[in-house]
């Protein structure tokens, strides 16, 4: 009885893991990276000789720990995005690193070995400013935390409030600054725009005001871009329009004394901003009296206060950036300085002295197509003769770190712009040299016999001596050692594999939101900066960045549409790839034209843009080098066509009338069709004018170009069959109401052919609001939305059915379609929100169709397209049955071995991309967010494959055995026919 | 047969009484620009319609439509014949493939005066013009309003669809539209169906409770089997030692 009952569970065991990956498939077919977005603090964790710990928090509200050896997360915290999880400050001492959240609503205190949490309170409310540690005697206890309107003191142990006092004045003064000396006493430094500066001493025991001035200052406005506190409490603060630097001591005097730059025999480049930069090696102490300023986009300074004057010590020029950095006694500051166009070189200086060291030359060899340096961290440590060593961090433009290492050996780059993508493609790898030109033959004119035989020759002679070199390459590596054998990825390898189940991912990012101007900017982020885009190469095989293109020019509110124009299959033609940039405040456009395989800009140059652009589409059509052609549709209702040579107008001119297309402008509420005329201009055709005053329309989803279907319909349980409604240009449109209250609130959708402006179907999801998802695909539309009445997540698809027969089955004219098509639609309950949702692709569309579903929680579900069928009756039936229908539930469950992504979380998925791949059977997936995360998924299983323990030895042996039976058994009967003729 | 004529002429008109309700055949004749008498509630907006040779749209009356408002809104068409020079014109337009356009202004069906209906705009279709010819002026018009009552859009489709080159040699069959109208509101759409579910799932325990043979347990239905297995386990584990002892006898 057990064992039936241990048969029993083996059963269910087994069939409900049939989807599920085996431990050994873990990171075969799959990989992940993790980032954590753009470096807004950085500190080393020095507290340990050897440690091998940077902390780093960043843009995207994610504070983690980075291996400086390898560049590898030890942990991550993702905090809730926007500014509710803003990282406003980071502070380390010791062990601890302590941060302010959400504009100052949340301290929390980290540990940074393990990075758990120490301790967590709510702050008072108020917008943060500034936080500093306090120390006094050599002792980090405290933390203050200045707000608008009040200043704190927090013990760094266990969080717990020490005393909380409101700042004097706050109406009129802007309290900027925070500062200790150590000695006691916390300076809380505010300033009244254009009028003076109010100092405010508190006592470290009991917050009690020990002193407040107001010193006269008309020339400043703010603190933190201008001012810094520098030796024994000495606030020095540099004014770009009197070209001169205010010190004022804040233990002794009431009045700056001014001192001009010029009478230092110092320039400021004209209509630069000066930036001072301190040092403050340990809390408890006071700054150094060294401190650094700069000048000009090139020009630093190393100063120094002595006694009341200041000493140049050593003039950076030309120097991009500089920073100090503190190891045990020895504070050095780092310059980076341009050596040749490709590379630039840092080396050290020491603080005290501003001479330079020796043998700490590093070189920092610049990406061509990366971005400039932006920021530089210095980890200095002594080394056994008690020199300083260093290693450094350079953050560019284009948010990549890099971790270099003397003298320029760089130990890893991360390029942290890879957790802002907007958009991507998948290219299919070029077929190798060989291959191509075996290929090529076939693509050439041809010109005679003999041409033709020799070139043939030439190849095949060519494909001998790559075997050549293949087999001595086998031979020459089988003699080395096996770890030595690389099997690298590079560029020049790249090919494509058997199945095409190995791709190039182009992958487009743009970071750098426009900052909230509400916050202040706070010390060495203070630059303003734009978008910041660039163009990635990764292989899905092995999740290797292959190349990297870094875009200027870039606007600050831009949409990005990426298009393949030609393809890797028209060899001798490279592929081609165009990034249309749109300027969303302006409507003006830019092209960039690319090798998807190579990353290298195209030596096409796009054409012009001068007017804004509407729309853009890619045409089937082709030019003569198999470039699809590209036209893009402008605010005068002009059409241009990119590549724009005499044989694609004369194509256009020919195609001109079965050329149509869309508008949608949804401030309006108009979606208008127009139709291209043979001068390339156009016409409008159908308007259709949804309201804004109830409603808005949200998305407006068309179905992908490279989707096949491989069935024209669906056979019912009687033998008969359901056609289906395969409309390529269905346009699904959803609206959701302006009215938010949720008895009225509604989602509605609008199916609307593409070409006729014909509304197909009308529905309204009533009681229900967004954010609504939308997969549209072959017949059906399925999206999901909240619905307010019942509080919970719903799916809803939407099926549309020629019905019994076909109204023309050859070719689908949106002109000629005269029957509405039946539309039938269910409903379901699931039970999570979601974050995105894509379905599967494969190659003819056999496979069943699955939809890919990113959770919240960091999922990828796969849920099959059978359970959202509406179908799906309500009473089983022998003919539903037959149909192998799912009888209806309403709840979607969620099954656990539904994850494609196992226990490798993707925070944040923001998209999911497909891709068909050679075999049928599989789909390519990407899902990307903060995470980026490949896999297949393999929706009807893999029929077309073999398995991997398939056993060949057994069927070959049976094969073999058969034939030889066979051929013995033929012999025998022959012999006996023989004997029984001579009978 | 010896059937009374007049049975047949009822059954014929009453047959022809279906169909006519069933589509609203609007030809009476009557000419455009006479003042359309609006009844109560109901309201009437121009259709337009276009087609030149040159495609550049020129819209002019082709019939009047009469919308009523409420809770299920409905339209009614009043239209004219094409006179000869359209017939003509709609023909040269089908054989260059030019297109026959329509359009209505857009207008807020749920308002009271009449100034409230009329908003800017108008929702424009279209058709080939050879559809229109090869299908004798049948066309299907729709209009699309939204959930508060706004027209939206409109459509138009021929019956037959194609457009197969065929001619169309009488010129009455270019004079008379045939048009079928009708006027629609979004379909709510259904939300999950857990009512029937549940009671579903009730009958189903329902029935399950009626059979006792159902209720039983596990061990209540196979305890015979149960016993069975224990007593073969039983045996079989009492009979080996002595077997094996005697084999060490021996």
């Amino acid at each position: 009885m057990a064992r039936l009952i241990w048969l029993c569970l083996k059963c269910i065991m087994l069939y409900s893991t049939v989807q599920a990956v085996f431990e050994d498939q873990v990171g075969k077919f799959d990989w992940r990276q993790q980032y954590v977005g753009k470096v807004r603090f950085s500190h080393f964790d020095s507290h340990v000789q050897s440690s091998k710990k940077v902390l780093v928090a960043t843009e995207n509200n994610v504070f983690a720990s980075l291996n400086t050896r390898t560049g590898e997360l030890f942990w991550r915290h993702v905090d809730k995005t926007g500014p509710e999880g803003n990282i406003d400050a980071l502070l380390q001492h010791g062990q601890d690193a302590v941060l302010v959240v959400g504009n100052g609503r949340l301290l929390r205190s980290w540990e940074i070995n393990i990075g758990g949490l120490n301790w967590e309170i709510v702050l008072d409310s108020g917008s943060f400013q500034s936080a500093c540690l306090v120390g006094q005697q050599d002792t980090v206890k405290h933390v203050a935390v200045l707000k608008k309107t009040i200043i704190s003191l927090h013990y760094l142990s266990n969080g717990h409030q020490k005393w909380i006092e409101n700042l004097p004045e706050s109406e009129t003064v802007d309290y900027q600054a925070v500062y200790s000396g150590g000695n006691g006493e916390v300076y809380a430094l505010g300033v009244v725009p254009h009028s003076h500066i109010a100092i405010v001493a508190y006592s470290l025991e009991d917050g009690e005001i020990i002193k407040q001035i107001s010193v006269e200052a008309p020339w400043l406005s703010n603190i933190q871009a201008s001012c810094s506190v520098i030796d024994q409490g000495v606030l020095t603060c540099v004014d770009s329009a009197t070209v001169s630097l205010y010190m004022l001591d804040l233990h002794l005097q009431s009045q700056m004394t001014q001192i001009p730059l010029q009478s230092l025999g110092l320039e400021v480049t004209p209509g630069f901003q000066p930036v001072l930069v301190s040092t403050q090696p340990n809390p408890a102490r006071p700054p150094l009296s060294e401190f650094l300023l700069q000048l000009g986009p090139e020009h630093h300074l190393l100063l120094q206060l002595n006694n009341g004057h200041i000493v140049t010590l050593r003039d950076f020029k030309p120097a991009m950036l500089v920073s100090f950095a503190t190891t045990g006694e020895k504070t050095v500051a780092a310059v980076m300085s341009p050596k040749n166009k490709t590379a630039c070189s840092i080396n050290l200086f020491s603080g005290e002295t501003g001479r330079r060291l020796l043998d700490t030359t590093l070189i920092f060899n610049l990406d061509p197509n990366g971005g400039k340096p932006e920021k530089l961290y210095v980890q200095a440590f002594l080394k056994k003769d008690d020199s300083v060593g260093y290693r450094v961090i350079v953050q560019t433009e284009d948010h990549t770190l890099t971790f270099i290492q003397q003298p320029g050996r760089v130990m890893w780059t991360r390029e942290e712009a890879l957790s802002d993508v907007v958009t991507m493609e998948m290219v299919d790898l070029p077929l190798t040299g060989t291959q191509a030109e075996l290929e090529g033959e076939f693509g050439k004119k041809a010109d005679g016999l003999m041409s033709m035989v020799l070139k043939r020759l030439s190849s095949q002679l060519i494909l001998l001596q790559a075997w050549i070199a293949h087999l001595w390459k086998l031979f020459y590596d089988a003699r080395k050692p096996r770890s030595q054998v690389k099997n690298d990825v590079t560029i020049e390898n790249l090919s494509r594999d058997e199945f095409n189940l190995q791709k190039m991912m182009v992958m487009v990012t743009a970071s750098g939101k426009v900052r909230d101007q509400s916050l202040p900017s706070r010390g060495v982020t203070s630059v303003s900066r734009g978008m910041s885009c660039a163009l990635f190469g990764i292989d899905s095989k092995t999740g290797s960045i292959l190349w990297r293109h870094y875009l200027n020019n870039i606007p600050s509110n831009p949409a990005f549409k990426l298009m393949v124009q030609r393809t890797t299959a028209h060899f001798p033609h490279p592929p081609q790839c165009t990034l249309l940039i749109k300027d969303k405040d302006t409507g003006l456009a830019t092209l960039h034209v690319f090798n998807p395989i190579f990353g290298k800009k195209s030596h096409i140059s796009p054409p012009p843009l001068p007017q804004p652009i509407l729309q853009s589409l890619i045409l089937p059509l082709m030019d003569q080098d198999y470039a699809k052609v590209l036209l893009l549709v402008d605010d005068q209702y002009k059409v241009s066509a990119f590549p724009s040579t005499k044989n694609v107008l004369q194509q256009l001119q020919e195609m001109a009338s079965s050329i149509f297309f869309y508008l949608i402008d949804s401030s309006q509420g108009r979606l208008s069709g127009y139709r291209l005329r043979t001068d390339l201009s156009t016409e409008l055709i159908w308007e259709v004018v949804v309201p804004t005053e109830v409603q808005r329309i949200v998305s407006v989803k068309g179905k992908r170009p490279n989707e096949h279907v491989h069935s024209q319909g669906r056979v019912m349980g009687d033998r008969s069959v359901l056609y289906k409604y395969l409309n390529p240009n269905l346009l699904a449109v959803v609206l959701e109401s302006t009215d938010l209250h949720q008895e009225r609130s509604f989602v509605g959708i609008l199916l609307i052919d593409g070409v006729t402006g014909r509304i197909i179907h009308e529905a309204v999801q009533r009681k229900a609001r967004g954010p609504v998802h939308v997969v549209h695909s072959e017949n059906w539309v399925v999206y999901e939305y909240w619905s307010t009445k019942s509080r919970r997540n719903e799916f809803s698809v939407i099926e549309l059915y020629e019905g019994m027969e076909l109204y023309n089955s050859t070719v689908f004219s949106s002109l000629d379609r005269p029957h509405a098509p039946q539309v039938l639609q269910q409903s379901y309950i699931f039970p999570s929100s979601i974050s995105t949702m894509e379905a599967t692709l494969t190659e003819k569309g056999i496979t069943s169709r699955h939809l890919l579903i990113g959770l919240p929680s960091g999922g990828i579900l796969s849920l099959p397209k059978m359970f959202l069928d509406p179908r799906r009756p309500e009473i089983v039936t022998e003919q539903s049955r037959e149909e192998n229908l799912i009888p209806y539930a309403p709840e979607l469950l969620i099954r656990t071995e539904w994850f494609i992504n196992y226990n490798q979380t993707v925070s944040r998925v923001r998209g999911i991309y497909t891709a068909p791949s050679g075999l049928e059977s599989t789909c390519l997936v990407v899902a990307y967010g903060l995470d980026i995360y490949q896999t297949r998924v393999y929706p009807s299983k893999q029929f077309d494959v073999l398995k991997d323990d398939y056993d060949y030895m057994l069927i070959s042996s049976v094969l073999l055995a058969l034939f030889f039976a066979t051929m013995i058994s033929k012999r025998l009967a022959e012999v006996k026919l023989l004997n029984r003729a001579w009978r | 047969m010896a059937r009374p004529l007049p049975f047949k002429i009822a059954v014929v008109s009453s047959v022809l009484f279906i169909v006519c309700t069933n589509f609203v055949c609007c030809n009476n004749g009557r000419k455009v620009g006479d003042v359309m008498d609006t009844e109560f509630s109901g309201f009437s907006v121009p259709l337009e319609h276009s087609f030149e040779v040159d495609d550049v749209a020129k819209f002019r009356v082709r019939g009047a439509l009469v919308l009523k408002a409420g809770r299920e809104p409905s339209v009614s068409l009043t239209q004219s014949q094409l006179s000869e020079e359209d017939r003509t014109k709609l023909k040269d337009v089908a054989a260059v493939d030019g297109l026959y356009r329509v359009r209505v202004p857009r207008v807020f069906l749920q308002a009271d005066r009449q100034t409230e209906r009329q908003m800017e705009g108008y929702l424009t279709a279209f058709v080939r013009a050879c559809a229109m010819v090869e299908s004798h002026l049948s066309d299907v018009i729709s209009l699309h309003t939204d959930v508060s009552g706004y027209l939206i859009g409109v459509s138009i489709v021929t019956l037959p669809g194609a457009c197969r080159g065929t001619e169309v040699e009488d010129e009455v069959d270019l004079e008379v539209f045939n048009t079928t109208l009708s006027i629609m509101a979004p379909v709510n759409a259904p939300g999950p169906e857990t009512a029937l579910f549940l009671e579903r799932m009730e009958m189903e325990s329902e029935k399950k409770g009626k059979n006792p043979q159902e209720q039983k347990s596990f061990f209540a239905k196979y305890w015979y089997l149960i016993l069975g297995g224990a007593i073969f386990l039983m045996v079989t584990n009492s009979a080996q030692p002595p077997a094996g002892g005697g084999r060490e006898q021996s």
